[in-house]
């Protein structure tokens, strides 16, 4: 993979920050954007623009088929067995609000338990949460080990008779740690519980395969997956979303509206209400095939070596300590370094153009059992090097010398 | 370099080392604050006297060199204020980390003015204003004795 023409790729690159040259660290926050995905927004405005699924005349046929092309698209990324399985969100946090509020409604009564991870960000816990005070339902958390990491049997001893869905993270956003949800997901299946995988980090940087994983709902980020903000995907099997109750009502989910009642469209309208995220939807596509050319395992085997080096040179330099060592882990190395304060290292970073993310990442939980009040978190995508990496532990001796001073 | 101006010795002295940093026996007037986009926390403990002077302060808390080397600085230089001096004084750091160049109260003493004009560095940087201006706000709240967490 030759690393110098996928970098040329992303126009953020060309330009200095505030005199430096970029070195972003923050793809787990959120990914830069290749040049073909900004071009896809353009052009789509200026030559293509009409909103989709309403009217007949050219323009707005035309879009529609670009717009289901990207579900399309989706459908054969993660190897799911129907596009209708693919819905368009505002964000993954929108597609775990979807099925904690519909799966709820129908499904949840008093006393009911959901098992998450003490890993899970804020989004795979608050729309659950909700339920607690709605429903009455209890939610559980199955605990994270020493490594960082939570093991199948850290969830099999939290399942009871009560639980009703796992809602676990692919990939911890913080110790980088990869859960086996292949083997989650088949435990949960032996009990007769759903799987919902917050698939925000695993997405980017993982091959996906929702025939092998077996999951029943996959949440999914475009903005960390080098495609737009303000989009999402929920992948759900079709046998949920025949059997949940439509999310939000508006224009274009309905089939019927009388009066005295109203009867809902088909898959995947049911959960498309109101104007959607068009452009936004067509220039995914093109992060998709983005990511096609280039190879979704090669970026896989890329970005391990890459976090390895990370790993092992944050290792050697003694003032930094990792938070985490996971057998299996993703791109992201969270650290905190001897009496420096994460936001002071990211202050002092930012001033030689590393971008760094430093709070606790949308993971009290996690930051709270470690009696972390904030860490530090250095994130990969597909256009860092080695000498990012260099460039990182040299600015964190830098925060070393401006300390000690 | 910016960087120096913001990290001055003086800011890494209070923040590795803060001054009234304990639970302060006997106040009676206190506020937390909080702030949840990065986790920092502060809790001022206030000693008012009769005739409305501060006669002890303290506080407690975790959060970056800027947001603990500002509550130490503080409280350092609220002790025997009145009230009214107290809120001057907090306007006043209030308006210069926002925009004025210097601090206009005539209440403090050179010494006292360069120490706290050492914080002015963070101007550059917005994203941590709030580091600085935290304990601030929640000496404020504590005057008032709101009670309630201050998520500024």
């Amino acid at each position: 993979m030759n690393i110098d023409n996928i970098k040329k790729q992303f126009p953020i690159f060309d330009n200095k920050v505030q005199n430096n040259d970029l070195v972003y660290l923050d793809s787990a926050n959120s990914s830069q954007k290749p040049k073909v995905v900004v071009d896809r927004i353009y052009d789509f405005y200026t030559k293509e623009f009409s909103n989709v699924g309403r009217s007949v005349h050219y323009l707005a046929v035309a879009a529609t088929n670009l717009y289901e092309n990207t579900r399309t698209l989706v459908q054969k990324y993660i190897n799911a067995s129907d596009p209708n399985e693919i819905v368009f969100t505002k964000g993954a946090t929108e597609a775990i609000n979807l099925v904690a509020n519909t799966f709820g409604q129908k499904f949840l009564q008093e006393g009911d338990e959901i098992l998450l991870t003490e890993l899970e960000h804020h989004s795979n816990y608050v729309p659950w949460h909700y339920l607690r005070r709605s429903k009455g339902v209890k939610i559980k958390f199955a605990e994270f080990n020493s490594d960082g990491e939570v093991t199948i049997e850290s969830i099999e001893k939290n399942i009871t008779s009560k639980t009703k869905m796992i809602a676990i993270t692919h990939l911890s956003n913080v110790t980088g740690a990869i859960l086996p949800i292949k083997e989650i997901t088949r435990l949960a299946h032996s009990k007769n519980i759903p799987v919902l995988v917050d698939g925000c980090q695993g997405a980017p940087h993982l091959k996906l395969d929702m025939q092998d994983i077996g999951c029943d709902f996959y949440a999914i980020s475009c903005h960390k997956m080098y495609g737009p903000t303000g989009l999402g995907v929920l992948y759900a099997k079709k046998k949920w979303l025949d059997a949940l109750p439509p999310y939000q009502g508006g224009g274009g989910m309905i089939r019927e509206v009388k009066k005295e009642g109203i009867t809902f469209g088909d898959l995947p309208n049911k959960y498309e209400a109101g104007t959607m995220a068009t452009a936004q939807v067509i220039a995914f596509g093109e992060s998709i095939k983005f990511l096609n050319k280039i190879g979704i395992e090669n970026i896989e085997a890329y970005e391990s070596q890459l976090t390895q080096y990370g790993e092992e040179v944050l290792r050697k330099n003694n003032s930094v300590k990792l938070i985490g060592s996971p057998k299996n882990k993703g791109s992201v190395l969270s650290f905190t370094l001897d009496g420096i304060h994460a936001h002071d290292i990211a202050t002092i970073l930012d001033e030689d153009g590393v971008a760094i993310r430093a709070g606790h990442h949308c993971c009290q939980i996690l930051h709270d059992k470690l009696g972390l009040s904030a860490t530090a978190r250095a994130s990969l995508g597909v256009y860092n090097t080695k000498e990012d990496i260099d460039k990182l532990n040299e600015s964190l001796n830098k925060c070393k010398k401006i300390f000690d001073r | 370099m910016e960087l120096k101006e913001l990290y001055q010795e003086i800011i890494l002295d209070h923040g590795k080392n803060p001054r009234n940093l304990k639970k302060s026996d006997n106040f009676n007037k206190d506020a937390a604050g909080h702030n949840p986009l990065c986790g920092d926390k502060v809790h001022v403990f206030l000693k008012v006297d009769e005739n409305n002077k501060i006669s002890d302060i303290a506080f407690e808390g975790s959060g970056c060199a800027i947001s603990m080397a500002s509550a130490s600085i503080m409280t350092d230089l609220m002790k025997e204020k009145k009230e009214v001096e107290v809120r001057e004084l907090v306007d006043d750091f209030l308006e210069m980390i926002k925009k004025n160049p210097e601090l206009k109260s005539k209440i403090l003493a050179e010494d006292e003015k360069t120490k706290l004009m050492s914080l002015s560095g963070v101007k550059k940087y917005p994203m941590r204003v709030k580091c600085a201006t935290m304990a601030w706000h929640t000496l404020t709240s504590a005057m008032q004795n709101s009670n309630k967490e201050k998520s500024d």
